[in-house]
């Protein structure tokens, strides 16, 4: 018998496999599909201080392996999570839950991560200083590594859950900005949120997402962030959340080897609602074949 | 929701860049007309989402209309091909408001929903009139079979090589009394156009590009009346008095 068990700062997860904020709205509607206590843990939807109807549409499209997005963080605000959302996920979904934080200055995000801090239910906070769809905001926080000292500081000081802070892969050196998050006081590092791209129709030779550009995923991500997972293991001693497009047992494996001790699935959900139960069954069979007994010795094999 | 391997049991040509395919599998989430289906197909990242033109015990039949490199895919798959499907995706059609006189109104690809829905209210012991508009006659599809279920059918074509000459609500004249509610799907300026000069109350069914189809991403969200809604998931119909253009 295996233990697919990992621990995530102050959180032990039965496995290691989290849906990731975005791809999996607040969790209770995937409960008609199946018993989602199967999972590790579930990174909540991008959540702001203000409600957000987000970016007009089009705000997909598809690309070879994978997609590209601009929902730009529609969601229904931070009370309303609390309040509603929340709760009703309570009913269907027994273990603690991550809290992903994003806002447009640092007192949002403060604010935000605060009332968070107050919530039994939420057993982790995931600042998003990476989103690429929405303008003065998000990934600017990111791609600075004072910028991201200055926000992880500040939320630090209105917290004392475990706080990762989730990075872009559009910034000029990922695993610098890591390690001022980590100075910062940050409990672990997430990455990587998706890479800025677009797509032309051919038809009408105009950009197909309505705000032009937005975040690409899915499996043709995955080498890059494979190799940036890899680069900030090297850079910080605080656990990492990998995630990028994994897909299957066999790429968890392989993001833990790069240094993850846990593993966000996203655009996989949105192909098939049933990819991270797939992937949680097929992971003790994926141990067996290549002989790993215990799942976190392998966090950071590679290096 | 289910999620499903269904065997394709026809896949043909039926007019200009519109095809019909009946796919065999379990139908039991298909319980409305206006409903979804979300087919997976190789090589492409994202599901195509197609909406149920009728069903019939263990298949169910969608026509679709070759507009890119996946429908163009989907013309080529023989029958007995498998395809893993997500299937009675969206809110559909509510059959029980449609009063006396209902009125079915579809344009291009939105015709196919508007069969099932018409089978439906027949079955409801009501007589619908339908109005299905096109380009021009070679794209013509369904008439016959509107026709086979005894209702008054009215074919517009935009350049008059069919039917009335014009755009869906050109046939609006020739109905043989005013509707009293009316069912609505094609394209955004259609529904536009039919939304304007339909005075009764009715229900639209909406497109839109989609992530997943089952209400996770957000990719296909509008604002409403009521509220935020998810085409995919809340909708695609809505009804026509929280539509906001």
């Amino acid at each position: 018998m295996v233990n697919t068990s990992v621990q995530l700062s102050s959180l032990h997860l039965d496995n290691p496999v989290i849906p990731a904020s975005g791809t999996f709205g607040f969790g209770y509607e995937f409960a008609e599909l199946y018993d989602i206590n199967i999972l590790g843990s579930i990174s909540l939807k991008g959540t702001t201080r203000e409600p957000r109807f987000g970016n007009p549409t089009p705000r997909i499209a598809e690309c070879t392996a994978g997609l590209i997005n601009s929902v730009g963080l529609q969601n229904p605000g931070i009370d309303q999570v609390i309040e509603h959302e929340i709760p009703k996920l309570s009913e269907c979904y027994s273990k603690p839950v991550i809290a992903n934080i994003s806002g447009f200055a640092i007192d949002e995000y403060v604010e935000c991560c605060a009332k968070a801090d107050k919530v039994d239910k939420i057993g982790m906070i995931e600042l998003n200083i990476s989103c690429p769809n929405v303008h003065n905001g998000g990934m600017s926080f990111g791609t600075s590594c004072q910028s991201a000292y200055d926000v992880t500081k500040a939320v630090r000081e209105v917290t004392k859950k475990p706080l990762f802070v989730k990075l872009t892969p559009n910034a000029p050196n990922i695993a610098e900005i890591a390690a001022a998050c980590e100075k910062a006081g940050a409990d672990g590092i997430s990455l990587i949120n998706t890479l800025l791209g677009m797509r032309i129709d051919l038809r009408t030779r105009k950009p197909v997402i309505a705000n032009v550009k937005g975040g690409f995923s899915g499996p043709a991500v995955f080498p890059v962030a494979l190799r940036m997972v890899y680069e900030v293991y090297e850079a910080v001693d605080i656990p990492i959340m990998g995630m990028g497009g994994v897909s299957s047992a066999a790429d968890v494996i392989e993001m833990m080897l790069a240094g993850a001790s846990a593993v966000q699935v996203g655009a996989a959900n949105l192909k098939d609602p049933y990819a991270c139960k797939n992937i949680i069954e097929e992971l003790p069979k994926e141990m067996e074949k290549l002989g790993i007994e215990n799942l976190s010795d392998i966090i950071g094999g590679a290096h | 929701m289910n999620k499903g391997l269904f065997e394709i049991a026809k896949n043909e040509n039926i007019a200009k860049n519109a095809w019909k395919m009946i796919l065999r599998g379990d139908t039991s989430a298909v319980t409305k007309p206006g409903q979804f289906i979300n087919i997976e197909l190789d090589g492409f990242y994202l599901r195509r989402p197609i909406s149920v033109c009728d069903l019939n015990g263990s298949e169910v039949t969608i026509i679709y209309k070759t507009v890119g490199k996946g429908t163009e895919y989907m013309a080529e798959l023989a029958p007995g091909v498998k395809l893993d499907v997500l299937s009675g995706l969206g809110n559909g059609f509510d059959t029980g408001c449609c009063g006396h006189v209902p009125l079915l109104i579809g344009g291009g690809a939105g015709v196919a929903p508007m069969y099932m829905l018409a089978r439906d209210i027949i079955a409801a012991g009501k007589k619908p009139s339908v109005i299905i508009g096109f380009g021009s006659a070679d794209e013509v599809f369904l008439e016959k079979e509107f026709e086979a279920l005894g209702v008054n059918v009215f074919v517009t074509t935009v350049d008059g090589s069919r039917g009335i000459k014009g755009f869906v609500t050109d046939a609006l004249d020739s109905l043989p009394e005013a509707p009293d509610y009316h069912y609505v799907c094609g394209p955004e300026a259609m529904m536009k156009a039919v939304y304007s000069a339909v005075k009764c109350a009715g229900q639209y069914s909406f497109e839109e590009r989609m992530g997943c189809g089952f209400g996770a991403c957000m990719g296909c969200s509008c604002k409403t009346k009521y509220g935020n809604k998810r085409i995919c998931k809340d909708g695609p119909v809505l009804v026509k008095e929280e539509i906001i253009w």
